[in-house]
C-alpha cells in the first residue's frame, strides 16, 4: 500500500506554490492514494526478473540533424498567454527567491 | 569575527567544486529544430517543444549529443555506453515546461580529469561528469529599483534562451590545492574555456554567458579529512570573479567557523563590485527536483565505434599546443599564463597565420588591444578588429611606415569602425613623413627655436639631441620617422653620432 500522507500532499503543495485548505490536503491525499495504488498494481505481476521500465519500446539514439526549422512567430508564442508585455511572457511577482 | 586569507590558510584547507555550465554553438536548440540565434526579438525562436505545449515531442539534436561526447572524451572521461535524459522538475516561470530536461545519474560522461598549469606546475582536477541539459528562457523584472527581484512588481519572459543546449561539467572534491585554491580555480576554468573553443564547440565566452562557473566551497581544519558543509556561489561569470570568488569565501567561512557559528549549506550570489558574496536561498527548502526519466526521449547509446571515431577527430589539446607555442614563441611559462588568462592565444596564431612575426602579435594582442577590452568589458576575440588586421598594421609598423604611436591611434580607428587599418591612415593622416624637405624643414625650425641645446649638441653632448628630435616629432604631431631627424639633426650640427 503506497500510502500518501497529509504532509506529503502538502510538501508537494508547496513545491507547486498551491495553497490548499486543510480539508483540500485530506482530499488529494486519498485521491493520490487512490492513484498510486492503482499504478502499483503492476508490481504484482512484474516479477523480480523484470527490471524496472522507463521506456516501453526498445529504441535508441533517435536523433535529428542540427539544421533550424521554421518554429512560432512572437505573435502566436504569445496568443496563449494571460498577460504580455513588450513581446513578453507577463508573470506576477516571483516571492521569495533571486 | 574578522580573519585574513592569510590566517584562514593557516587554520583551514579550502575543499573546492567547480560545475560549469557551457551553452554549445549549435544551430537549433537541444530538443527542437528552433534557432539559436542571438539578438533576436524576444519570443521569435520558440516553437510548441521549447514552450510546453501539450502534445509536443521533442527529439534530440545530434550535433548535441556529439559536442558533448567530444567534450567529455578531451576531459579524459569514460562515455557511457547507454544513458537517459531526467526531468528536473522545479516551479520556476523560466522553463514554461516547469521542469528542465537533464540527466540525472546517468551522465553521458563521467570520471575524467583536466590537467591545469599554476605557475608553470601542473594540477590535476578530477571530473566527475560532463552531462547535457538545456537553457532557461530570460527574466526581465519589472518594477524594482535595480532590475532585481525585490521590489519587482512581475516579470517578463523571453524563451529563446529555452532549449539551447548547456552541458554541465562537474568536478570532483578538489582538495589539496591549499593557498592556491583560487589560482587553481581560475586555471580550471580558463583550462576548460581553451578545451572548449579547441573543439570548436562555443565560443565559450564567458561576458555573454556562454560559460558559467558555479563555485562550491567548504573548509575543513588543516590535516583533516573529512570535510565541512559548503556553499554553492551562483553565476560567477568571468576568470577574475572565479578567483575572487573562492578567495572571499575562504575568509567568509573562515570568519564563521572560528566565531564559532556552523557555516549554513545555502546558495550564494557573487557581486563584482564589491567581490564578495551575499546569502540566497537554504538549500533544504529549495532542493527536491524529484528527478525522474524523461519518458518522451528515448535513451542515448553512443556506439563503440563512433566513440572511437570521435576521439581520434580530438584536436590537439590546448595544454600541449600551448606548451609547443611556448617554445616557438620563446616566452615564460608566467607570461604564457597571462596570455592564456587574457584568451589571445587564438588572436595571436591567427595574426602570425596572416604574415605577422610572433612578438609584434603578442605585443599588439596583449598591450593596447588587451587594454582596450579590458577598458570595454569583452573579451580579445569580440573585439571589432581582426587578426589580419592587426598583422597589417605589424606590417606597416615593420615597414617604418608607422611608429608605435601611431600604430595605437590605427588600431584605435580600426576598432571605432572607421575602416581597415590603411583607410584609417588615409583618413587620420597618420602615415611616417618621410618627406625629406619637410621634416629637414622640421628640423631647420627645431634648431632655430632651442639654440641653447643646438649649442650642447655641437659641444659634444649628444644625448642632449633628444631635446631636438622631441621638439621635431611634436612639430609633425608624432608622424615624422625618429631615427631619421635625429640624423639629420646630427648632420645639420656637424656632429657624428
Ligand atoms: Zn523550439
Amino acid at each position: 500500500m503506497p500510502g500518501i500522507t497529509r504532509e506529503e500532499v502538502a510538501h508537494l503543495a508547496r513545491l507547486a506554490r498551491l495553497e490548499l485548505s486543510g480539508e483540500e490536503l485530506d482530499h488529494f491525499a486519498g485521491q493520490l492514494d487512490a492513484i498510486i495504488g492503482a499504478v502499483a498494481r503492476v508490481s504484482d505481476v512484474a516479477g523480480e526478473d523484470v527490471p524496472p521500465t522507463s521506456h516501453p519500446l526498445p529504441l535508441t539514439n533517435v536523433m535529428r540533424p542540427d539544421t533550424v526549422r521554421p518554429g512560432l512567430t512572437a505573435q502566436q508564442a504569445l496568443s496563449g498567454a494571460p498577460a504580455q508585455e513588450q513581446q513578453r511572457f507577463k508573470v506576477p511577482q516571483i516571492l521569495g527567491e533571486e | 569575527m574578522t580573519v585574513t586569507y592569510e590566517d584562514a590558510l593557516a587554520t583551514y584547507e579550502p575543499v573546492l567544486g567547480l560545475e560549469v555550465h557551457v551553452e554549445l554553438g549549435t544551430a537549433t536548440k537541444m530538443f527542437c529544430g528552433c534557432a539559436t540565434a542571438l539578438g533576436a526579438g524576444p519570443n521569435t525562436q520558440t516553437c510548441p517543444v521549447c514552450l510546453g505545449l501539450p502534445g509536443a515531442l521533442p527529439v534530440v539534436n545530434e550535433t548535441g549529443v556529439e559536442s558533448a561526447v567530444r567534450i567529455g572524451l578531451a576531459l579524459n572521461c569514460e562515455i557511457a555506453e547507454w544513458c537517459r535524459f531526467a526531468r528536473k522538475n522545479y516551479f520556476y516561470p523560466d522553463m514554461p515546461k516547469n521542469f528542465q530536461t537533464s540527466q540525472y545519474d546517468e551522465p553521458i560522461a563521467y570520471d575524467g580529469y583536466l590537467d591545469v598549469e599554476v605557475d608553470g606546475e601542473v594540477f590535476r582536477v578530477e571530473i566527475e561528469r560532463a552531462h547535457m541539459e538545456e537553457d532557461t528562457g530570460k527574466s526581465t523584472h519589472v518594477g524594482g529599483t535595480t532590475g532585481r527581484i525585490h521590489g519587482a512588481s512581475h516579470s517578463l519572459l523571453d524563451y529563446n534562451r529555452a532549449g539551447i543546449p548547456l552541458i554541465e561539467i562537474v568536478t570532483k572534491p578538489i582538495t589539496g590545492a591549499g593557498a592556491r585554491a583560487p589560482e587553481v580555480a581560475k586555471a580550471y576554468v580558463a583550462e576548460l574555456r581553451e578545451l572548449i573553443k579547441a573543439l570548436g564547440v562555443s565560443e565559450a565566452r564567458m561576458e555573454q554567458g556562454q560559460l558559467r562557473c558555479d563555485v562550491n566551497l567548504s573548509l575543513m581544519p588543516a590535516g583533516t579529512t573529512a570535510f565541512g558543509t559548503r556553499s554553492e556561489t551562483k553565476n560567477v561569470n568571468s576568470l577574475r570573479s572565479v578567483e575572487r570568488a573562492v578567495r572571499s569565501e575562504v575568509v567568509r567561512h573562515a570568519g564563521v567557523l572560528d566565531g564559532g557559528g556552523r557555516v549554513v549549506q545555502e546558495t550564494r550570489h557573487f557581486h563584482e563590485d564589491t567581490g564578495t558574496t551575499t546569502s540566497g536561498r537554504t538549500k533544504e527548502e529549495a532542493e527536491d527536483y524529484r528527478y525522474f526519466p524523461e519518458p518522451d526521449l528515448v535513451p542515448v547509446a553512443p556506439s563503440r565505434e563512433w566513440v572511437e571515431k570521435l576521439r581520434a577527430g580530438l584536436p590537439e589539446l590546448p595544454r600541449l599546443r600551448r606548451n609547443r607555442l611556448r617554445e616557438e614563441w620563446g616566452v615564460s611559462a608566467h607570461d604564457m599564463q597571462s596570455i592564456l588568462n587574457a584568451g589571445a592565444i587564438g588572436p595571436i596564431v591567427a595574426t602570425m597565420d596572416a604574415g605577422a612575426d610572433a612578438a609584434s602579435a603578442r605585443k599588439w594582442w596583449m598591450g593596447e588591444l588587451a587594454r582596450r577590452a579590458n577598458e570595454d568589458g569583452v573579451e580579445l576575440a569580440a573585439l571589432a578588429i581582426t587578426p589580419e588586421q592587426v598583422a597589417r598594421v605589424a606590417a606597416l609598423v615593420g615597414e617604418g611606415k608607422l611608429n608605435d604611436k601611431l600604430a595605437r591611434q590605427v588600431i584605435t580607428g580600426v576598432l571605432d569602425g572607421e575602416g581597415a587599418p590603411d583607410e584609417v591612415v588615409d583618413k587620420r593622416g597618420l602615415a611616417i613623413v618621410k618627406d625629406e624637405g619637410a621634416l629637414g624643414a622640421a628640423v631647420d625650425e627645431a634648431i632655430a627655436a632651442n639654440p641653447g641645446v643646438a649649442e650642447k649638441v655641437r659641444g659634444g653632448k649628444v644625448q642632449a639631441a633628444g631635446a631636438l628630435v622631441g621638439a621635431v616629432m611634436k612639430a609633425t604631431r608624432g608622424q615624422a620617422d625618429a631615427a631619421r631627424a635625429r640624423e639629420l639633426i646630427m648632420e645639420k650640427l656637424g656632429v657624428a653620432d
